[in-house]
């Protein structure tokens, strides 16, 4: 079947078996190597992207499921050579160490704090909730996060 | 990880899902967020031989005030059931709940259509809809009926749709008395290992209970002593009558029946009783 | 102004954060077949036939391979010393030993295809008696080896005395251990087995051309993976180039040569195309290398005034069906056996048995933080034996700083430490006395919330096997630096780190130094990233390299100015060389490499330590219990370590944290479960507990450096510290909480249900 999708600002068609899941979608038709596959459960949020903005797991939706929509992957987040202010809060904060969950989680976090910028600790803690890290111990990236709400909230975003 | 291999149809409207359904029987499933079927899929727990998607049918996605009831379209998702202002006002026990389902992700897409005909005794929403006497709108080839909720969770998985019915609506009476969703895990994204959601409207308040049997269950003991006039420390100490939970890697029978009173107490306190 | 001892931002993130990691599944290979294994579903099951039929025949199969198919010789024990007769067939021929034990190989032209074909492989199973409980595995009647004759794979110190490996006073328990003891506390505890869940899966793809094999792998040991597949193939040297593309996490799991990994090769050569296997996540849960799993019998004696006089454990060491790294592991707890106390008579005994499980491996801390998790409990368990304050005890006990080097009864020799400044440092950290007063005052007014405070002291060995790593630097034409490591980091930093160690001696700005790694062909050899020996072997190579260079450089410099080499100054921050007194007549580093000719600006070094190094630190743990429902919530953690020197505090940080939630995470809540039949029971994330951040709080992490004199960086090993102390200061907290219910000791994790189980039979018994 033909599925067709607006990704990273570009429309993309590609004929596909339904059982195809989106995270595959994008890896193996489209290139896009940088959402990543970390287990088969819907748990670790690796394979995040935005959806219309929104976060989802792209591991439990079909591409079908994503036609005539648009998805946005951590490829699609910087601007240019000008890292979105997300990328350079996890950069500032060495809110990465392997890089795996990485993706998933800025897109996450890109996801929470468009929500609302106004986030406390516990409140990034707990919209971080579907995304694993083996690595960091998460210390780093809720203070990344914290520190990009904050510019969020001074407009820098 | 990869599903085995379906076919698919995608409908735009209530009756043409009815109409996949009749023609597929019980080789179809029905596709809305997707996030109780494909992960069993994923796993090949689940292999319907059709897949229908009622994605595209944004009119089952509202949440209306019908005087003295709320009333949800079943494809209405999570997130927006948790931010819903209607039902902040007039049913926040499901905005509460809601707001506790998965992980924000899981919450952008799961509907609460999806959530409630899945049927899992160990989803929230179920056991909330249970707690609220909700009633489900249920449409199939001779038309619409309704199921009340104490009717409609049959048992494990098991709803009282019929093969060829599709949810379309989910109506609760509004209660804004106070209400509690206790729900007890080993880690924020998981499923509870017990929950209780507790609801009052004027003097009636609903309790019931999440993963204590092969469905959600209302905790009659609990209520019954309540308006008997019982304290909420001696109703709780009903909420495991007649339980005979299961045991797991996370509790064994006696853990979730000793928690389900203690749960229930501090449900029925956090209500306002 | 040097660079060392900076915070500064990785080089590695740009790119992670912007397209992400080249993983291995990410890699594109042309034309290249899917493989998936056919495990086996039964823990201990006599195969009687294989049909492979309907699998070979559905749409885009290649190739279906069982036993039968293959030539190759089991893989011998990963453990050494280890008994010969466990060895690990590549494809199960007879007998399957453990769910997920591999029994055939499905290649078809795509993923989906592999998996479904893999459905349609059908082995007729006989169950066999499994042997899942590695207490009574030793006296069972069923083997999980019938040619071994026993269930029984090691025992330290018998066989490693056996050849001399450990002195032949190390067998038995010293008569009269506990003379002088006026107490003796006993406990039986579980440090439990555990999934390292590194966010990557395995994965391996393989390509042969003209006879050279290429060969990608989630590997932390590329050089390891070679030498392997040289030896599988009977290659030369140069005919094999292995790669460990970016790895997304390891944790010591990654280490072994898995057959799965290994049987790529063999599967690319046997078709002539390019393949690759990537596991999904339960796989990975049933057959990636598990931690831990040993069952600890420990009694610790001392005095009514609290010096601690004898230390005996006994350790069953669960090794799974085929013995690798795991078995070993006990060797290493014996190593840090006493920690961080002046405990003067001790025994040791281990037995390793196998099961009918996933084989065990090191998984990060790799026995030692066994070691310390049951040493830490002991002395909680002795401190309130004797109603004295745990800390107390630990400071009467401490090894004193003017006592290094220092050897064990175990014969370790620990090169220098301050474990009491770390004691006093977490303990004002923490704010010990208010904290113990509010725990007064919470238990006075008996509400059901309660506080406990846990403390662990812990010393743990870094670099401990013998090797040297390998470190080149080189200055190209253009001025700029390559460095090539035999290290292979795969979250650690290294590009970042080494950079700096380059930077700070050549005055190359670190953004114009390279740094190779993971490579087989551009790195010559290599140990690999693992044990926290990076620094203190492949750093300092790389130092002491860069220094060599400097000095060539000096010596080209003079040539060319006409001058005396120890006339040459090389000023950093230009990134020139004059003579000194003439800063204007100067050459950079681009016309030295240029002027170097043929011969190249460049200096290779291969690293010795002269010895392991010990780093240290005390941790605290504040948590609060739910004694209703058993529920913990950690509500502080409070972490000093000292691993020497620090290179990049940005870096050690991370790394510490890393190790905290790994360490909290097993005490806490982790446990990879088998039924008795042997089945997974946590056989997917969502079943295993993995720790998420809303478990944990912000560390407070405090570092020391106290300077090794072992290498010219003065560093130790960071990345398994935070694992080592957090572990048993989360238990000590948890029991601490409980202790005036009566509860004595509550095993790990302490999930909501065993705390409550504790409390009830406390309650049951006052």
């Amino acid at each position: 079947m033909k599925v067709k999708m607006a990704v990273n600002g570009t429309e993309h068609e590609r004929d596909v078996e339904p059982r195809t899941l989106l995270v595959f979608f994008l890896r193996e038709q489209l290139g896009l190597t940088g959402t990543n596959v970390g287990c088969d459960t819907t748990s670790c949020g690796a394979c995040t992207v935005l959806l219309d903005g929104e976060s989802v797991k792209s591991c439990t939706l079909l591409a079908a499921q994503a036609d005539g929509r648009a998805v946005t992957t951590i490829e699609g987040l910087a601007t240019g050579e000008e890292m979105h202010p997300m990328q350079r809060a996890f950069r500032e904060h060495h809110g990465l160490q392997c890089g795996y969950c990485t993706p998933g989680m800025v897109m996450a976090a890109v996801s929470l704090v468009n929500e609302s910028p106004d986030l406390d600790e516990r409140q990034v803690r707990e919209g971080l909730e579907g995304n694993l890290c083996r690595c960091t111990g998460y210390h780093n990236i809720v203070a990344a996060v914290l520190d990009a709400a904050r510019s969020a909230r001074e407009g820098a975003w | 990880m990869i599903p085995a291999a379906f076919d698919y149809l995608r409908v735009g409207s209530v009756d043409e899902a009815v109409a996949a359904l009749g023609e597929h029987g019980d080789e179809a499933k029905l596709l809305a967020g997707g996030h109780s079927l494909l992960p069993l899929m994923k796993l090949r727990l689940a292999t319907p031989a059709v897949l229908v998607d009622i994605g595209p049918i944004g009119e089952l996605s509202y949440v209306r005030d019908g005087g003295d009831h709320v009333a949800i379209g079943a494809m209405t998702r999570h997130h927006d059931v948790h931010q819903d202002a209607t039902i902040l006002r007039d049913a926040p026990l499901l905005s509460t709940v809601a707001g506790k389902i998965g992980d924000p992700q899981v919450r952008h897409r799961g509907t609460i259509g999806g959530s409630i005909a899945h049927g899992d005794p160990a989803s929230d929403l179920p056991g909330a809809v249970l707690a609220l006497g909700g009633t489900m709108v249920v449409r199939g080839p001779g038309g619409e009926r309704e199921i009340a909720a104490s009717d409609f969770f049959v048992g494990f998985l098991e709803t009282a749709l019929a093969p060829n019915e599709v949810l379309t609506e989910i109506r609760v009476p509004k209660a804004t008395g106070g209400h509690s969703y206790q729900k007890f895990v080993r880690r924020s994204q998981d499923w509870a290992i017990v929950g209780v959601a507790v609801a009052r409207a004027g003097g009636r308040v609903g309790v019931s209970l999440v993963n204590v049997a092969a469905t959600p269950v209302r905790a009659a003991a609990v209520e019954a002593a309540l308006s008997d006039g019982a304290g909420a420390a001696e109703a709780a100490e009903r909420a495991a009558d007649g339980l005979e939970p299961s045991g797991d890697n996370n509790a064994t029978p006696e853990y979730r029946r000793h928690l389900a009173r203690v749960l229930t107490r501090r449900g029925l306190e956090e209500a306002g009783l | 102004m040097s660079i060392l001892g900076n915070r500064v931002l990785r080089k590695e993130d740009p790119k992670f954060l912007t397209i992400g990691g080249t993983y291995v599944d990410d890699l594109p290979l042309e034309g290249a077949v899917h493989i998936v294994y056919v495990r086996s579903p039964m823990a201990h099951a006599r195969i009687r036939s294989i049909d492979a039929s309907e699998a070979r025949a559905a749409a885009g199969v290649v190739a279906v391979y069982t036993a039968d198919d293959i030539d190759l010789q089991p893989m011998p024990p990963g453990a050494p010393f280890a008994n010969p007769a466990m060895a690990r067939p590549w494809l199960a021929k007879d007998v399957v030993r453990f769910v997920g034990d591999m029994v055939a190989a499905v290649v078809a032209e795509t993923r989906e295809e592999a998996v479904d074909a893999a459905e349609l492989v059908l082995v007729d199973y006989e169950p066999l008696t499994p042997v899942i409980d590695p207490a009574t595995a030793e006296g069972a009647e069923t083997l999980v080896h019938e040619a071994a004759q026993t269930n029984v794979a090691l025992r330290i110190p018998e066989d490693l005395a056996n050849v001399g490996m450990l002195p032949p006073e190390s067998v038995g328990e010293p008569a009269g251990l506990f003379d002088g003891c006026d107490v003796v506390v006993e406990q039986k505890m579980m440090n439990q087995r555990v999934a390292p869940c590194p966010l990557e899966v395995r994965a391996a793809a393989a390509i042969w051309e003209g006879g050279r094999l290429t060969q990608w792998a989630t590997s932390q040991v590329p050089h390891s993976v070679k030498a392997a597949l040289v030896q599988l193939f009977g290659l030369e040297e140069d005919a094999v180039h292995a790669i460990s593309p970016d790895v997304g996490g390891g944790f010591g799991a990654k280490t072994g040569g898995y057959p799965e990994e290994l049987f790529v090769a063999w599967v690319a050569r046997d078709l002539g195309r390019p393949a690759r296997w990537v596991e999904t996540r339960s796989e990975s849960m049933l057959a990636l290398g598990h931690g831990r799993a040993q069952i600890q019998e420990a009694r610790l004696g001392g005095t009514k005034d609290g010096r601690l006089v004898a230390y005996a454990l006994k350790v069953i060491q669960d090794s799974g069906a085929y013995p690798a790294f795991g078995a070993f592991l006990p060797f290493m707890t014996r190593t840090m056996l006493t920690g961080v106390y002046d405990i003067e008579k001790t025994a040791f005994s281990n037995v390793s048995v196998v099961t009918n499980t996933n084989p065990t491996v090191a998984y990060r801390g790799a026995g030692r933080p066994e070691a310390a998790a049951v040493l830490e409990r002991m002395v909680d368990m002795f401190a309130a034996e004797i109603g004295m304050d745990p800390a107390e005890v630990r400071r009467r006990n401490m090894v004193g700083r003017d006592r290094f080097p220092f050897t064990t009864p175990t014969g370790t020799t620990y090169d220098v430490g301050d474990y009491q400044g770390s004691l006093e440092r977490a303990l004002e950290a923490a704010g010990y006395e208010a904290l113990r007063d509010e725990q007064r005052r919470r238990r006075d007014e008996g509400g059901p919330v309660q506080l406990g405070i846990g403390l662990a002291s812990y010393v743990e060995i870094t670099n401990g096997l013998p090797g040297s790593e390998f470190g080149s630097v080189e200055v190209l034409d253009d001025g700029r630096a390559r460095v090539r490591t035999g290290t292979s980091p795969h979250g650690q930093g290294h590009v970042t780190a080494w950079s700096q160690l380059v930077a700070d001696q050549l005055g190359i700005p670190i953004e114009d130094v390279e740094v190779i790694h993971g490579d087989t062909d551009l790195v010559p050899r290599g140990m690999g990233t693992f044990g926290s020996k990076s620094l203190q072997s492949g750093g300092v190579a790389v130092y002491q390299a860069a220094e060599q260079v400097v000095e060539k450089a000096k010596r080209l410099a003079a040539d060319l100015l006409e001058a005396n080499p120890n006339d040459i100054e090389l000023d950093k921050a230009a990134g020139r060389f004059h003579v000194a007194g003439t800063p204007s007549v100067a050459r950079s580093w681009a016309e030295l490499a240029l002027a170097s000719g043929d011969e190249g600006l460049s200096a290779e070094v291969d690293f010795t330590a002269p010895g392991a190094t010990f780093p240290f630190g005390t941790h605290v743990v504040v948590a609060e219990v739910d004694t209703e429902t058993g529920r913990v919530v950690l509500r502080r953690i409070v972490a000093v370590d000292d691993a020497g020197t620090m290179l990049n505090p940005l870096l050690v940080e991370g790394q510490v944290h890393g190790g905290l939630a790994q360490g909290v995470a097993q005490a806490l809540m982790e446990e990879m479960c088998y039924d008795e039949q042997g089945n997974p029971v946590t056989a997917n994330l969502a079943d295993y507990a993995f720790v998420s951040a809303v478990e944990l709080p912000s560390f407070e992490t405090h570092p020391m450096e106290t300077p090794t004199p072992l290498n010219p960086l003065g560093a130790k090993g960071i990345g398994e510290s935070g694992t080592i102390g957090s572990t048993p200061a989360v238990q000590n907290a948890v029991c601490d909480a409980l202790a005036h219910l009566g509860v004595r000791h509550v095993d790990m994790p302490t999930t909501p249900i065993r705390v409550w189980h504790a409390i009830e039979q406390a309650r049951r018994v006052r």
